[in-house]
């Protein structure tokens, strides 16, 4: 048996991947997710990550300062100032993962289509509830440090949160429905019988995504056991001690004892972060390429072309973990090219897209041609 | 579809939905107050020490620790099971093209499975005992998962018999 061309495969899949399909939603609307969270993150990372740490360290070190003049009105003022800061990280790295992660399940969502045992109309609603939960998530996440609790009718929960668990329903609802029309499927003798041609499908630009992506998740799941055996327990052992020593001396009056804790807790806090990001974007990327792998054949672009975006996409997915690993010793030369890492990511990941828009494009214009 | 894909994607389907599942309650029913937990006892650790109240301001900084530990938990079990459940469907699709024995992919997928479940939940396990077991489980776990990825990576560039029929 041989594996059909990439041209054969394009036709033949043309079929699975028809104007309305419940498919092309997915695929298109889970890149354009991934795509926007990505950019997002990129954003979020040059202009506000540094600066909300910065905020962050400010207000600890003022909090600390005004305990050790023995000001408690002060310390909860500062207090106040550090939680709205954290809230407001907290919530911007919330928008960029969810939205990433729902990218990648719709485009998991996209792949197991054949088998899900509903007509095609069930399935593009469900992508249609599934998408707009993806989209009311992130952007009801994004607005909770801005709506705050403001005409809640609840003590600790406002609006956006609201609507935000509101799509994780929604996602939640479409991923479990989806669920049963695989189990349907399966439990009948119709599974048996479904061909998928894209699985069929073996591209260059496909094998050499499968293999990368393999490579860069077996490096991140490495460096993930290295982390917990080497440095996690460490870590929150440290960040007990350290605010211990802080608040144990603003109580004895003792300012460099203060001052040293801080400087050591801005450390560790930057140690963590470094590391906790490597390992998940490494992760992410690897996981990322072997998804891409699949749908290769519909990227309507000439075979070199595939190609070179696929390098760039694995180049930049390597760039970007090991320099962010690199930051706390070579600055903002590291975190340079990790932005450059993540911005060769982002091109590669939209010129893939376009190529999807193109072969979706000629799919439209021969079913116009043909009406 | 053979028994070793199935098991990976209906594994990693169900996994997504437990994943999300407790994503869901643990953000409606536990997220907002453990951060308030988290903020207030921590704020009122630093005012115990500027009122020269030492003893209270290391409970409050102890009750602090406990509630970050739970979080960073809770928030790691939910990250885990959704991201290894992805992998478990992504692997699952293209496991025709591991070069293995139906017998030995099904060993493989159930090892992948059995991996992705146990690892989330023996972080998730920690915040219950902050004994060796839930710890060593979690040693456990992850190794399986990372061997088991390691043999469908070989398994991936021996190649699927098909694939070596076609060359």
């Amino acid at each position: 048996m041989t594996s059909p061309t990439p041209s054969v495969a394009l036709e033949t899949s043309a079929v699975a991947f028809a104007r309305p399909s419940a498919r092309r939603l997915l695929v298109l609307g889970g890149i354009g997710l991934i795509l926007v969270g990505m950019i997002f993150g990129d954003i979020f990372a040059v202009f506000v990550l540094h600066q909300n740490a910065a905020r962050v360290g400010a207000g600890l070190s003022a909090a600390a300062h005004a305990a050790l003049a023995g000001d408690a009105a002060a310390v909860a003022a500062h207090f106040a100032d550090v939680g709205s800061s954290l809230e407001n990280r907290g919530t911007k790295v919330d928008v960029h993962v969810h939205m990433i992660a729902f990218g990648y399940l719709a485009l998991l969502l996209a792949l197991v289509q054949p088998w899900v045992g509903f007509r095609e109309n069930e399935k593009r609603r469900l992508a249609w509830l599934f998408l707009s939960g993806a989209i009311a998530l992130p952007v009801g996440v994004f607005l909770i440090h801005y709506v705050g609790l403001a005409y809640s009718p609840l003590s600790a929960i406002g609006w956006a949160s609201i609507f935000a668990d509101l799509g994780g329903v929604c996602v939640l609802l479409a991923t479990v429905v989806y669920l049963i029309g695989l189990r349907r499927n399966f439990t009948g003798s119709a599974s048996s019988r479904i061909a998928d041609p894209l699985m069929a499908a073996r591209t260059v630009a496909g094998k050499r995504l499968l293999a990368g992506g393999m490579t860069l998740v077996l490096i991140g799941f490495a460096h993930g056991a290295y982390y917990a055996g080497s440095d996690l327990y460490g870590h929150e052992a440290a960040d007990y001690s350290i605010l211990a020593s802080v608040a144990a001396g603003s109580a004895a009056r003792d300012t460099a004892r203060v001052d040293a804790s801080l400087i050591d807790y801005g450390q560790l806090q930057g140690d963590k972060a470094v590391k906790i990001a490597a390992h998940a974007h490494i992760i992410e990327f690897g996981l990322l390429a072997v998804i891409l792998a699949f749908f290769q054949p519909y990227v309507g672009l000439r075979e070199p072309w595939k190609r070179r975006w696929v390098s760039v996409l694995l180049v930049g997915s390597v760039v970007l973990p090991v320099c962010v690993l690199m930051e706390l010793r070579f600055g903002l030369l590291a975190g340079g090219l990790a932005d450059l890492g993540g911005l060769m990511v982002i091109v590669a990941l939209l010129a893939m897209w376009i190529g999807i828009l193109r072969y979706t494009g000629a799919l439209d214009s021969r079913a116009e041609r043909a009406s | 579809m053979n028994a070793a894909r199935r098991i990976l994607l209906l594994g990693g389907i169900a996994l997504v939905v437990l994943g999300m599942g407790h994503g869901t309650w643990y953000a409606v029913f536990a997220e907002h107050q453990a951060l308030d937990r988290m903020g207030g006892s921590l704020a009122t650790a630093f005012t115990r020490a500027a009122e020269g109240k030492v003893e209270e301001s290391a409970t409050a900084l102890a009750e602090y620790r406990e509630a970050k530990y739970v979080h960073e938990r809770q928030v790691d079990a939910h990250g885990h099971w959704i991201g290894l459940a992805m992998l478990l469907i992504v692997i699952g699709f293209a496991f025709d093209r591991v070069g293995f024995s139906e017998k030995q992919r099904q060993a493989l997928a159930v090892g992948l499975v059995m991996g992705a479940v146990l690892f989330p939940l023996s972080v998730l396990l920690q915040t219950a005992s902050h004994g060796p077991i839930p710890r060593g489980l979690s040693i456990a776990s992850s190794g399986l998962m990372i061997a088991a990825l390691a043999a469908a990576a070989v398994g991936f560039a021996m190649g699927s018999s098909d694939a070596r029929e076609a060359k």
